[in-house]
């Protein structure tokens, strides 16, 4: 008799196996989303939008009201709703060119109208889905199928450094954090404190997650955990920048 | 709860951006989310000063785009909910509204159409038919109301809100920017004072009850993965929109029956020819008109009644052809010669129309 991993009852047994590729961080971060909903008790209230690109493949990935958008039009959708519907707690969740290539104004201007929603990006450093593009988070001399030779900085510019730009951009009553699939319990408190903030009627809040893509890094499980773990993180800097009920002078 | 916005009847001096906001708070809308361009911005302006006295809601996004994206948002949590833009916002606006197609979302839009293409002018035109009609990625499974002054956009933005949730199409109040911002008389009403009944909505996500324990959770999507998953949806919606068509389309004729030249206009230029089509008749000229006051799904069979008694058909439009294509196509295999009168971006007068009426007899 097999031992079956303890699921979330908002996790959807009829649309598993999920879709995601094997070794992809996507369902890390949806199983600690999962967690967070069912122990915050908001499955009835939760509305789930994902955006284009690998995302999307979580359109029936919980037993949640959910929407599959266009790419980068998921902070406006869920907006949309929130702003009609006070009482749901909607959930944004996107990649990194959804969040901060074609919809970076969706979400500035989200972040800087302190919407009250929860927008979970998660930061793959690359278009995963099209076949591995340079990406805003591609780290410098990172090789992409758009930079063959690596990105390089003068050319292209810096990776965007998300939750740093959403944090100061925001004033009182917003949350923001990085978390990354390689800490899952941080990354599951972080969000569950991003929802949190959100049922208190406190603001904005908006979850970086570090993931991994082990199809288009073209790399072996051990050089993908690496990747995660020691290049991007050195990087990208893991912890809260706003945490909850953190109350600023504005 | 507050008071209704209009009790019975009443009227009114009002002008149409006025007129849009009186009728989408007269027909209960719940929420409006826009983004200021011109000829619209007056719409947001009553609305934001007269929504919130009947506890209604509004957000100003970031750019059309969002307003689009948000308007659809809304809905899907089913509030009444609209936008308005023009031109180059309409433009933005089609990518929300190809997905409202794919999902059979009730959004409303109201097109104050402006010069085009691109940024041109502010003030006119009927340029942005093709765009409201068939925009988007996709096949236009849409309803477009064009409107001819302000009787018009009163009535037909309550009526858009009821098409709309009744049979669940992306629907388009399409005016202009001589409607938004002229001022004349206008009957407003509590549309329950006419026995309109406004069609309930209800919620796509957010319902009560626990997904997955009591009901099943609501999946929405427009991304489908095989070719023939995707055939099927797109051959449903196309089923159910040709099903529709007919309770939908609307149109009006004037002095058609013995018409020998059929004169083909809509919106504001429609007025013209009306005027038109009463001198000619004084001078003993059999001139008709032919309004087609849906342009999707468009006034087919009528039309052709109407054209095929004619010698001449003559469009009249202030663009390049955007209405004479749907019309060419709408009458395809009728021998009956058409031409055409086109001003793009500018206004057609009575005296115009007399004038290429003569013409051709």
């Amino acid at each position: 008799m097999s031992i079956q991993p303890q699921m979330p009852k908002v996790w959807r047994t009829e649309t598993k196996p999920h879709k995601f590729c094997p070794g992809c961080g996507h369902p890390l971060v949806l199983k600690a989303l999962g967690e967070a909903i069912e122990e915050l008790g908001i499955q009835d209230k939760a509305v789930f939008g994902c955006d284009i690109g690998c995302s999307l493949l979580a359109w029936d990935f919980f037993n949640v009201d959910s929407v599959q958008t266009h790419h980068g039009r998921t902070t406006p959708v869920i907006t949309g709703v929130k702003r009609a519907n006070p009482d749901v707690i909607g959930i944004a969740y996107m990649g990194d060119g959804g969040g901060y290539a074609i919809g970076s104004q969706h979400l500035v201007n989200a972040a800087a109208r302190n919407e009250k929603i929860t927008v979970i990006l998660v930061n793959n450093v690359q278009y995963a889905m099209t076949g591995g593009q340079m990406a805003p988070t591609t780290l410098p001399g990172q090789k992409t199928e758009t930079t063959p030779y690596g990105r390089d900085v003068n050319a292209q510019g810096y990776p965007t450094l998300g939750p740093e730009m959403v944090s100061a951009i925001t004033r009182e009553g917003a949350y923001v954090a990085r978390g990354t699939v390689a800490n899952l319990r941080q990354l599951k408190r972080f969000i569950k404190n991003a929802l949190q903030n959100q049922i208190e009627g406190n603001g904005f809040s908006f979850v970086e997650a570090l993931s991994l893509c082990p199809t288009n890094w073209r790399t072996n499980a051990e050089q993908t955990w690496k990747f995660v773990e020691e290049d991007m993180a050195q990087y990208f800097k893991v912890g809260e920048l706003k945490p909850l009920g953190e109350k600023k002078e504005g | 709860m507050a008071e209704k916005p209009i009790q019975g009847e009443k009227r009114a001096f009002m002008t149409g951006n006025e007129v849009v906001a009186w009728a989408a708070l007269a027909a209960g809308a719940d929420i409006m989310y826009g983004y200021p361009i011109t000829p619209q911005n007056e719409i947001m302006h009553y609305w934001t000063r007269l929504a919130p006295k009947y506890g209604r809601s509004f957000l100003q996004t970031e750019d059309e785009i969002s307003a689009g994206f948000t308007c659809v948002g809304g809905v899907l949590a089913g509030k009444r909910a609209f936008t308005a833009t023009a031109g180059p916002g309409n433009t933005l606006m089609q990518e929300s509204m190809s997905m409202a197609e794919m999902m059979r979302l009730p959004t409303v839009l109201v097109v104050c159409q402006r010069g085009g293409p691109s940024t041109a002018t502010v003030i006119y035109s009927q340029q942005e038919v093709t765009m409201t009609c068939f925009g988007g990625n996709g096949e236009g499974f849409r309803i477009v109301y064009s409107t001819s002054g302000q009787q018009d956009l009163f009535d037909y933005t309550i009526k858009a809100f009821n098409t709309a949730w009744k049979y669940r199409f992306p629907t388009f109040v399409l005016g202009d920017g001589y409607q938004s911002k002229m001022r004349e008389s206008v009957t407003i009403y509590d549309p329950e004072a006419r026995g309109i009944k406004m069609v309930p909505t209800e919620p796509y996500v957010g319902k009560s009850g626990m997904p997955g324990v009591d009901r099943d959770p609501s999946h929405l999507r427009n991304t489908y993965n095989m070719e023939d998953e995707l055939y099927e949806v797109v051959m449903e919606i196309k089923k159910e929109y040709e099903r529709v068509a007919p309770e939908i389309v609307e149109y009006q004729e004037f002095d058609t029956e013995d018409a020998e030249v059929l004169v083909v206009a809509h919106g504001v230029v429609s007025r013209a020819v009306q005027g038109a089509v009463k001198a000619l008749r004084k001078e003993g000229i059999k001139a008709g008109h032919f309004r087609p006051i849906t342009l999707r799904p468009f006034p087919v069979e009528q039309l052709k009644a109407a054209a095929g008694k004619a010698k001449n058909v003559l469009i009249v439009e202030s663009s390049v052809g955007q209405l004479e294509k749907i019309v060419k196509h709408s009458v395809y295999g009728l021998t009956t010669p058409i031409t055409n009168y086109f001003k793009p971006g500018e206004g057609v007068t009575v005296e115009e129309v007399v004038e290429q009426v003569r013409r051709l007899v």
